[in-house]
């Protein structure tokens, strides 16, 4: 024989058995997700960096400029190569374009023939100020901030593009 | 409740292609014995803590490096940078100590009931193979961190196993310690950790349930009375003593910080390494034993002890009595636990209160950090000179040569108390300086700033570099606060080849307002 709950101590029991277990198994997933999905705490933002000298360029003929950043990288700190396009449209009007396609990522190229940056994975093409002419390619050309000193070319964290529809 | 139509459908359908809803009912509704109640929660409550262990210690084998080079910062990553990372942290380093404690709850539980006897012999050897799992995690997970209290907590237990009489060097070359603790021994004791344990874990929880349901829940002596089932009154119970555990838990995850000490040191012989609480009463075991009778301690006793836990239901034999009764078990498990608190006070008392480190919860380098020290000096030199009665925050203009300033810096006060050596550092840091670095320098505090002046007047960067400035002849400086503490490195001014032999380092006996100074000073140069 089989004792048998009385049935509303078995809705008392129920509803503490689902209760708590879900509230322990909120306490667990919420920080399990929060841990996982937000960004790490920001450190000290993005210093500027020397890539150059403005007397350098030539005017509408942009040149791929190396030079050397910090980036923090999970827990930790690089030292690295990176690159930008900069474009230099009479005087002191400069821009610098991040190396990256704005589609998936492939390192564009100028191409002086046609006067057009051109991507030669899915034949993305940019004009010289970074806008969409032809191809895949969701939104201009990423810009890094860039700001002159004497002529010295200082260049700033990257700043995203809108996505022109 | 009434279920639904539709949801009944449904679940049947998935019941007849996999059996999934009969097999939960027949796990729910398994008949117990009527005498069953809170005594018998920490099984499910053992259960409970391992799976806090494992969820917890998946989310922390996302942003864990396993590698000597990269653990410690790693952690350090997920407890001082990520949302939630110190909460994780927090549950996984508790959950161990609170899994030790379930654990042995319930095996006292079960030893005082006389619950392994006829026919469940086989379900407490699994038990207790379970309870040395555990106690195998505790152990390898220590390690992890790579702090200093892993790493030398480490070295001893690779020792101790070295000891072992036949079988020690296999041990020690197993455990990959035979040429000391390093990424051999570490990268081992992760895979011990996150691979071998949690499988046997999980294949000895699978066999340990059989076992219990093949048996069925062992009743108290005289209980007769009908049987009740597992579901829902035992379950509520369960679940109640579960959530008291888990909320005690939470809340020490979210108000005592999980330790992190100094980056693991081998060449530190300052410290003084602890195993963690639940091993301590085996630390002072070892202490009792000197010499040649040292491995009874260490290795002997131990092993005898787990053998006897072992033996226990072939050892007891006689029929199921009332646990009121069962005055020898009683008393085995009271001189037991006295045995371990005597043992554990004793080894707690010898522990030095300097050994609590947390230096790897210290937060990153201010800006003013990563400055060299003869950057961080000229912030002194501004200060002697009052600089900042006219550039208050560092508003200062570099459109002058480094000639130009010294002679304004003549000039424009009336008493100059720096020497032309210190007015042309002044002169050489500041006119490079735009003004939100000059003010994230002049942030320094002064004690530091002191320091870093002590520092240039004994031109110590002749030896030592700091962020990348100065010669490494000697040692590199960044990274010293988490090697060395203050008593060390105001004992190794004082006399260098004490504290590290063979060292070229001259004595500096600073006056006690330098000493204080340069000791500020290095405790904030940045890891």
């Amino acid at each position: 024989m089989i004792q048998q709950t009385n049935p509303n101590r078995r809705t008392f029991y129920l509803t503490v058995i689902y209760g708590l277990s879900g509230l322990m198994s909120a306490a667990l997933a919420i920080p399990g997700a929060v841990y996982l999905l937000f960004p790490p705490r920001v450190k000290k933002s993005g210093d500027w960096v020397e890539a150059g000298d403005v007397s350098q360029l030539k005017d509408q003929e942009p040149s791929e400029l190396v030079f050397k950043r910090t980036r923090l990288d999970g827990w930790r700190s690089l030292t690295e190569k990176t690159s930008a396009w900069v474009v230099k449209e009479g005087g002191q009007q400069i821009a610098a374009f991040a190396p990256q396609c704005t589609h998936l990522g492939c390192a564009y190229h100028w191409d002086s023939g046609s006067k057009n940056f051109l991507c030669p994975c899915h034949t993305s093409a940019f004009s010289m100020d970074g806008k969409v002419l032809s191809g895949p390619a969701p939104r201009p050309l990423d810009q890094y901030e860039v700001k002159l000193q004497g002529t010295k070319i200082l260049i700033g964290s990257i700043k995203k593009a809108p996505v022109v529809s | 409740m009434p279920i639904p139509a539709r949801v009944r459908s449904i679940v049947d359908w998935i019941d007849h292609r996999t059996g999934l809803e009969t097999a939960i009912r027949d796990f729910l509704y398994e008949e117990i014995p009527e005498s069953s109640g809170w005594h018998q929660v920490f099984g499910s409550m053992a259960l409970f803590s391992f799976m806090v262990q494992a969820f917890t210690g998946i989310l922390l084998a996302f942003n864990y490096a396993p590698t000597p080079g990269d653990a410690y910062n790693s952690v350090r990553y997920i407890t001082l940078d990520l949302t939630g990372g110190a909460l994780v942290r927090g549950l996984h380093h508790w959950g161990a100590s609170l899994m030790i404690i379930v654990v042995v709850l319930h095996m006292t539980q079960v030893f005082i009931s006389g619950g392994y006897k006829k026919p469940r012999e086989a379900t407490w050897l699994a038990g207790c193979v379970l309870l040395l799992t555990t106690f195998a995690f505790g152990l390898t997970g220590y390690l992890l961190p790579w702090d200093n209290r892993a790493y030398w907590g480490t070295v001893v237990t690779t020792q101790i196993a070295a000891s072992a009489p036949l079988v020690g060097q296999y041990m020690q070359r197993l455990m990959g310690g035979s040429d000391g603790v390093g990424v051999v021994t570490f990268t081992r004791f992760y895979a011990m950790h996150v691979m071998i344990l949690p499988l046997s874990m999980i294949a000895l929880i699978g066999i340990h349930v059989y076992l219990v349901r093949k048996h069925g829940v062992a009743p108290v002596a005289g209980d007769v009375g009908p049987k009740k089932r597992f579901f829902p009154e035992q379950v509520f119970k369960d679940t109640l003593a579960i959530f008291a555990v888990f909320t005690l838990l939470f809340v020490l995850a979210l108000v005592a910080r999980a330790p992190l000490g100094r980056l693991a040191d081998p060449t530190d012989t300052s410290y003084i390494p602890r195993p963690e609480w639940y091993f301590l009463f085996l630390f002072q075991t070892l202490k009792l034993f000197e010499g040649p009778l040292e491995v009874v301690g260490a290795v002997i006793l131990p092993n005898l002890a787990i053998l006897a836990l072992f033996l226990v239901p072939f050892i007891d034999r006689g029929r199921m009595i009332k646990t009121a009764q069962r005055t020898v078990a009683i008393g085995v498990v009271v001189l037991a636990g006295l045995a371990w608190a005597g043992l554990t006070a004793a080894a707690v008392r010898s522990t030095p209160k300097a050994m609590e480190d947390t230096a790897g919860l210290e937060p990153d380098a201010e800006p003013w950090q990563l400055a060299a020290p003869s950057e961080i000096a000229a912030v002194g030199y501004f200060r002697m000179q009052n600089c900042g009665k006219c550039h208050a925050g560092g508003k200062v203009t570099a459109h002058k040569t480094s000639e130009e300033l010294i002679a304004h810096f003549k000039q424009a006060t009336t008493v100059t108390q720096l020497s032309d050596s210190q007015l042309k550092a002044l002169a050489n840091v500041f006119i490079k300086m735009n003004p939100n670095a000059a003010a994230a320098l002049l942030s320094a505090p002064q004690p530091a700033v002191e320091g870093a002046m002590v520092y240039e007047k004994s031109h110590c960067g002749i030896c030592h570099q700091v962020n990348g400035v100065g010669v490494k002849l000697g040692p590199e400086l960044n990274g010293i606060a988490l090697r060395r503490n203050r008593d060390w490195l105001i004992q190794h001014f004082l006399d260098p080849q004490r504290l590290s032999p063979g060292s070229t380092m001259p004595r500096y006996r600073f006056n006690p307002k330098d000493m204080e100074a340069i000791v500020a000073y290095l405790q904030k140069v940045p890891n």
